[in-house]
């Protein structure tokens, strides 16, 4: 299984202000690597269905990638769009702060 | 029985040279190479700047390319910093001996969701030392960490982990740290640094900054735990050391004229010993300068360097005023040979004029130092820090067997003429001037209080100013031996 570039990519209809583009760094399958990718599927098929698109960087094979998006933890999970860009760390084991991340659920 | 030959072998500690004057002298040749280096010191006291400065060196002097992880400053505003110290970061960076990486760190934008690492952080640094072949990397300030990410036990652990993997990369790293209240550094970084810890202070006494250095820990080294006072300048950084921590300096028997041949000739004919240093005290109007200056221009006339440090008049003021009494020292002036370096005892601290003092010297290495006058560095600081830098100064211009003269003022009773009595001893000779009145008449007198290793006339002379320059009479007969301890209290008669 080779994740490093692979894009899983859904349909794009939907209008480009609710359509998520999503980055996710991890460095090699280590547990918190593997942990994060599975957490952000289940997420995102549960909440953007359609309209999100996620592309995974392993810092090990392209390092140089690190440095644009101001990567030091992993895993980092970008999302470059909708703007602005946000940035949540971690193996996005807790949905709901990932929600919020992610601004797909208010704050409480 | 024969003795057992019991040899110890030490492997002397691999260093990497910082470069930087007077640092590479008090860390016995530099920092511990391939080791983990602490830097710490609270806002604006240089952290940045000599970490830089050992980056810059490295890459430029010794061949060791190096990398800077910036956590506080772009890579543009890094390359402003370090080009006014005359260094291109742009240049060095396409020729690959230098690349900065920035990263940046804002709590706001980064959620945290479960757990993580700091994998990404170390990605980018082997990515950098990789890409140039580094040597040398610097972290600055990777405290910024602590405020941009919640987790404090993930960071710590990490942070060890990143210290370990530096060591195992063989890499001589300098990490600097913001000073705590109480502990070295906010975060404790000191606890994971075990071999080097160098801690920079920036303090204001009086309204005067001095800025000091100071070596808290260096493993497998001997080293000096004195404070060493340095100076930041157009040139970077440079360190004071405390150039002889034992008396061993080599002691000359040369001679060196006095400028004024009466004088050397009471003192067996042939003046001061080349490298010592002689004070000359007096209250005010004896003519100390004048008799500095006269040393100087008969130095200068013999063809040797002068540095003549005044922090009472400028030189202008100087050699208008030399010039009244017969002492034209504008030639030179104009020919190199004599420099003269004016500044306000109060534009720096005593640490920093001693940085000063220092930098000039080693730069010019002239064979005669002339400090006009010491006594207006006394009134910013106390008599002790007067002593202390002094003696720094005295045993720094015996090893370099430089002739120096320092003048000091001292008033009528006052208690500032116990600063004379407390650096008289670091002095080779005491010379000392006062005005007296006798029979109407007033008049300058000197006398040789002491001067260490030769038979001198302690007979006070008449000292005579003229425009025709300085010289000496006779032997004063009327004189009238003083109460108190070499005359230093006596009090001038009133009109």
């Amino acid at each position: 299984m080779k994740k490093s570039s692979a894009k899983k990519r859904a349909p794009a209809k939907t209008s480009r202000s609710d359509f998520y583009q999503l980055r996710l760094y991890i460095a090699g399958h280590t547990p918190n690597s593997i942990a994060a990718i599975a957490n952000l599927k289940k997420i995102c098929e549960e909440k953007l269905q359609g309209k999100y698109r996620i592309e995974v960087v392993d810092l090990l094979e392209k390092p140089q990638l690190a440095k644009g998006d101001q990567i030091i933890a992993i895993p980092t999970l970008v999302r470059r769009l909708p703007p602005p860009v946000r940035k949540i760390i971690g193996n996005l084991s807790k949905t709901e702060s990932v929600m919020v991340g992610l601004d797909l659920q208010p704050a409480r | 029985m024969p003795r057992t030959k019991s040899k110890v072998v030490r492997p002397s500690l691999a260093k990497a040279p910082t470069g930087i004057q007077g640092l590479d002298e008090v860390t016995g040749g530099g920092l511990p190479k391939g080791r983990v280096t602490l830097l710490c010191g609270s806002a604006g006291c240089g952290k940045s700047l000599l970490a830089m400065e050992f980056l810059v060196h490295g890459a430029v002097q010794y061949g060791e390319p190096g990398v800077c992880m910036d956590f506080e400053e772009t890579e543009e505003k890094l390359a402003a910093n370090v080009a006014s110290l005359g260094f291109d970061l742009r240049e060095l960076s396409k020729s690959k001996k230098l690349l900065v990486d920035y990263v940046s760190v804002e709590r706001h934008e980064i959620a945290e969701t479960g757990e993580y690492n700091l994998e990404g952080l170390f990605i980018r640094l082997g990515h950098a030392v990789k890409a140039i072949k580094a040597k040398r990397v610097v972290l600055d300030s990777i405290e910024a960490l602590f405020s941009g990410l919640r987790d404090d036990t993930i960071l710590r652990s990490e942070l060890r982990r990143l210290f370990q993997w530096l060591e195992e990369h063989k890499l001589t790293a300098v990490v600097t740290g913001e000073a705590g209240e109480h502990t070295l550094t906010r975060h404790g970084l000191e606890e994971y640094i075990a071999d080097c810890v160098i801690a920079l202070d920036h303090r204001v006494t009086e309204q005067v900054s001095t800025r000091r250095l100071r070596i808290v820990k260096y493993r497998g080294t001997s080293h000096g735990t004195d404070e060493y006072p340095f100076l930041i300048d157009r040139e970077g950084i440079s360190v004071v050391p405390i150039t002889s921590l034992t008396l061993a300096h080599k002691v000359s028997t040369d001679r060196i004229s006095t400028g004024i041949p009466a004088l050397d000739e009471m003192m067996e004919g042939k003046g001061f010993f080349c490298g010592s240093s002689v004070l000359v005290s007096g209250t005010a109007g004896t003519g100390k300068s004048s008799l500095a200056a006269n040393f100087t221009g008969a130095a200068c006339a013999r063809g040797e360097d002068c540095l003549y440090f005044a922090f009472e008049e400028s030189p202008s003021q100087i050699l208008r005023n030399m010039r009244s009494v017969g002492i034209d020292l504008e030639p030179w002036v104009n020919r190199g040979l004599l420099h003269f370096h004016a500044m306000r005892p109060t534009s720096i601290g005593l640490e920093g004029h001693l940085a000063a003092i220092h930098k000039m010297i080693e730069k010019l290495r002239p064979s005669v130092v002339v400090i006009d006058p010491i006594t207006n560095l006394v009134s910013p600081a106390g008599t002790y820090d007067v002593k202390s830098m002094l003696m720094r100064l005295v045993d720094f211009l015996k090893v370099e067997q430089i002739t120096s003269m320092f003048t000091n003022l001292t008033f009528a009773g006052d208690p500032q003429a116990r600063t004379a009595a407390a650096v008289s001893s670091l002095m080779d000779t005491w010379i000392v001037l006062r005005d007296s009145k006798l029979g109407g008449r007033s008049r300058r007198e000197l006398y040789v209080l002491k001067s260490r290793g030769m038979a001198h006339s302690r007979e006070p002379r008449e000292l005579i100013v003229s425009e025709r320059g300085i010289d000496l009479g006779g032997v004063l007969t009327d004189y009238n031996s003083s109460p108190t301890v070499a005359g230093l209290t006596r009090v001038v008669a009133s009109e």
